[in-house]
């Protein structure tokens, strides 16, 4: 990356035209993200008639811009009224739902727009320097490295579910298990479908999503009120990014990790940011020196998915602009905005006109940057959410929740989806089961899969297949280790508990 | 009977005189928005293309043409939610290949009855792509390769039954090789298909050469033929298995307008003529050129026949693949 292009593409940025549109997009993202239920890629759908009538980069702009802030916006009703933005959001919404509810919601709001946007800058930061490199390495993942991926962001689960182990995997399990219903893609033979037509196309997370968090919600607060009545949850002061500089320094390391995960498996296309946070939620748990605060609204494990989350999603571009393979949905429409602009994805955009990638990317870092004032106002203005009184809020979180999972598909199989999640959700969360691996499983699930039926169907139904490949093999062998670990560890803790063999159970009771 | 007659006469009479007092105004389709359903997800192919024909559809009938995707269980979803709105005129949609296959499949819910056919405006054939160092000078020299070592070469491009796939096994069936010499990788759409490629992990997929051609470009692919009788005005350097391989053999996806059997004729008319006046402006064919999708446009009547031919074709081919349920 030479200084002239550097300079060539600061100027293609800096024109009215560029700018107003990374303005105009980052406040209609704002705008959707803060709505539940309104997702990231709708945005960019709805973008896309308007880009029609743009030039190239105002158009790309736009669309970097609008995604960027939807999905840090996309963490603010996840905070304040426990409903998901997106499916990487979800990994942590409880986490900071619980930050809301000890009348921290200020902090946990600033969290994740001040970390967001670092995250994002970091991201932006590498894309500029090995954008192409990074393309070439992810250009090397074929299904058995994405199998293993996989099955290490289901993993993560485990981790992070902690205590209750075998009540999170069950969670995990009913989630994988609704992931199948529907067509398979092997075959095409329905699943689970009892001869309804919408099931065929299975069961999106979206509207699951919104009833396990949201409806559930409802229903429980309708049933603590009447057996007491329940506390809203406490204001708290409202100081949009205070302290937040404490927690950057305290948890530096929380930071760094999730922002380097999040670009680097942000870079796979398909996988993307989504099982980033995932795992950085894991991860930060497992290196955490006080694991046990996890799940009770404590901003480490906090800091660090959200911060990956955004970290993905620039990355997630580059295999888009360099190969012109779309990692998720939001990248896909922006790769036939390009080709409709004249603008080719390919490497030899890179090599030929080296200020055009340059300053898609530098509209990250502009968009990110956003994120800051933004999320001043955004955070300013959360407070008139929270002193809505109870009876006015729940009427409103109902319509949010129904206009959200009837947006998935236009249709009103969605919202019948969201109110049977919403009751399972429920009947779940009384019994001990966490939620979050539902969702987990149910975003995971496909990828296991395909990737399994894909994997086996090249080496011929050889198990050995997936070690052969050399990414593969490594990749196995850590998620075989961590589950050996897994194991042995569980077998010495239960011979230290077991009377006789330790004192461990005596200084429990 | 006799007042029937007479309340229709004058019915007719008033409503010439309407027409003539308010010019075409009177109770002409679309009155209000149209609703153009989408089978497949926002951002593909099929639904950039959509989206630039509802717009310039908007354009000429000044009402709003709404694109809604219904995605899921490979299209059938949205496919049989166009075949069963009210055939009113206000929902319609674009329709794809696949619409032809699924009674095939054994998926129940849509075939070619269930619609009225607007019009095609777009058909391009299907490439065969493998790693630019694979070394096959041709695909004649593919197609020794997967004769001459049966059950070795991995193929993909889309989920088994998929086009891509009967277009693949097709080709080896017509060629007198079994087709289940190539091995056949179900996927879910040409890009994972094609980051396999990349990563060396199958060796053939079957997908349109605009799909391919960043990959193309970057040196990692390279698009041996086309499976077409002619050469795509787009490509022209790609040469067909027709001419390379003397085989007659093109299944063509096509991308075209339609709504649910029933359609009142007028609007069937309207939305022709419009559909023909959209595949001749060059905004549209540069927009279409410039994804590397050719506009291919078919009236009313030979849209309906092209779609009962692909039905009967791929029928046999399902059938000789053992896909036909």
């Amino acid at each position: 990356m030479s200084a002239d292009t550097l300079l060539q593409a600061l100027t293609i940025v800096l024109q009215t035209d560029v700018l107003l549109a990374i303005l105009l997009g980052a406040v209609y993202g704002l705008f959707i993200g803060a709505l539940p239920g309104l997702t990231a890629t709708m945005s960019t759908a709805l973008l896309v008639p308007i880009t029609f009538y743009m030039a190239p980069v105002p158009a790309i702009a736009l669309i970097v811009s609008s995604t960027a802030m939807a999905i840090s916006a996309g963490d603010m009703p996840g905070t304040l009224l426990r409903i998901p933005g997106t499916p990487a959001s979800a990994a942590y919404t409880d986490e900071s739902y619980q930050m809301t509810l000890k009348g921290e919601a200020s902090t946990a709001l600033s969290i994740g727009f001040f970390f967001s946007a670092m995250g994002g800058l970091v991201g932006a930061m590498v894309l500029l320097v090995t954008g192409p490199l990074l393309a070439k390495v992810s250009l090397n993942f074929s299904s058995f490295e994405f199998f293993w991926l996989a099955v290490l962001g289901l993993l993560t689960c485990a981790l992070v579910s902690g205590a209750d182990a075998a009540r999170g995997f069950t969670s995990l399990l009913f989630g994988i298990l609704i992931a199948t219903v529907g067509l398979d893609i092997t075959t095409g033979s329905p699943r689970f479908v009892f001869g309804q037509m919408e099931l065929m196309g299975g069961v999106s997370f979206i509207p699951v999503m919104i009833g396990m968090f949201a409806f559930s919600e409802i229903l429980r607060g309708f049933t603590t009120n009447q057996s007491g009545g329940e506390e809203m949850p406490k204001l708290g002061k409202i100081v949009p990014f205070q302290g937040i500089f404490g927690l950057f320094r305290k948890y530096p390391f929380s930071f760094v990790r999730g922002a380097s995960l999040g670009t680097a498996v942000g870079a796979l296309p398909g996988v993307g940011g989504d099982l980033a946070a995932w795992i950085a939620y894991g991860m930060s748990k497992r290196f955490s020196k006080t694991p046990e605060k996890y799940g009770t609204g404590h901003p480490e494990g906090l800091i660090e998915s959200t911060s990956s989350n955004n970290a993905g999603l620039s990355s997630a571009w580059i295999p888009a602009l360099v190969f012109g393979i779309p990692g998720d949905a939001v990248t896909a429409i922006a790769v036939g905005v390009l080709f409709m602009k004249g603008v080719n994805p390919g490497p030899r955009l890179f090599v030929e006109n080296p200020s055009m990638p340059t300053a898609i990317i530098m509209c990250f870092f502009l968009a990110n940057l956003l994120l800051f004032p933004l999320g001043f106002v955004a955070i300013k203005l959360a407070r008139h959410v929270l002193s809505i009184p109870r009876s006015v809020i729940v009427p409103i979180i109902l319509v949010c929740c129904f206009l959200g999972s009837y947006a998935v598909n236009n249709t009103l199989f969605g919202v019948w989806i969201m109110l049977i999640a919403g009751a399972v959700g429920y009947v779940m969360e009384r019994n001990g089961f966490p939620i979050a691996p539902v969702i987990l499983g149910l975003v995971l699930g496909p990828v296991l899969e395909r990737n399994f039926i894909m994997s086996m169907q090249i080496s011929g139904g050889n198990l050995l297949g997936f070690f052969e490949r050399p990414i593969a093999a490594f990749l196995g062998v850590v998620v075989c280790l961590i589950l050996v670990a897994t194991v042995v560890r569980s077998i010495l803790y239960f011979r230290r508990t077991e009377p006789g063999g330790g004192d461990a159970v005596h200084e429990a009771q | 009977m006799k007042t029937t007659l007479k309340t229709l006469v004058h019915t007719t009479v008033a409503a010439a005189a309407l027409l003539g007092l308010a010019g075409a105004a009177h109770a002409e389709w679309p009155e209000r928005a149209v609703t153009v359903i989408v089978p497949w997800s926002a951002g593909g192919g099929t639904d950039a293309t959509a989206r630039a024909v509802a717009a310039d559809l908007e354009e000429k009938f000044g009402q709003p043409f709404n694109v809604v995707n219904r995605t899921g269980g490979g299209g059938l979803v949205g496919h049989s939610a166009i075949a069963n709105a009210k055939p009113d005129g206000y929902t319609i949609g674009v329709i794809t290949i696949e619409s032809t296959m699924y009674e095939t499949q054994g998926l129940p819910g849509v075939n070619p009855d269930s619609y009225d056919y607007v019009g095609r405006y777009n058909a391009d054939a299907i490439g065969i792509n493998v790693q630019a160092d694979a070394g096959y000078a041709g695909v004649e020299a593919l197609i020794e390769d997967v004769k001459a070592n049966p059950g070795t070469i991995t193929a993909s491009g889309a989920n088994r039954g998929g086009l891509s796939h009967l277009a693949w096994a097709g080709l080896l069936n017509k060629l007198g090789i079994a087709p289940d010499a190539s091995i056949w990788v179900a996927s879910d759409g040409s890009a994972p298909a094609l980051q396999q490629l990349a990563a060396g992990a199958i060796d053939v997929v079957s997908t349109s050469p605009a799909e391919a051609r960043s990959l193309v470009e970057a040196g990692e692919v390279a698009t041996l033929a086309l499976i077409a009788d002619e050469r795509s005005p787009l490509f022209p350097d790609i040469p067909t298995t027709t001419e390379a391989l003397d085989v007659e053999w093109s299944p063509m996806p096509f991308r075209g307008l339609a709504g649910p059997a029933g359609l009142p004729a007028e609007t069937v008319e309207a939305l022709e003529a419009a559909l023909q006046e959209i595949c001749n402006d060059p905004e549209f064919k540069s927009f279409m050129s410039s994804r590397g999708f050719s506009v291919a446009y078919q009236d009313s009547a030979t849209f309906k026949q092209t779609v009962y031919s692909d039905y009967e074709g791929l029928a046999e081919t399902m059938k000789v693949l053992g896909l036909a349920k």
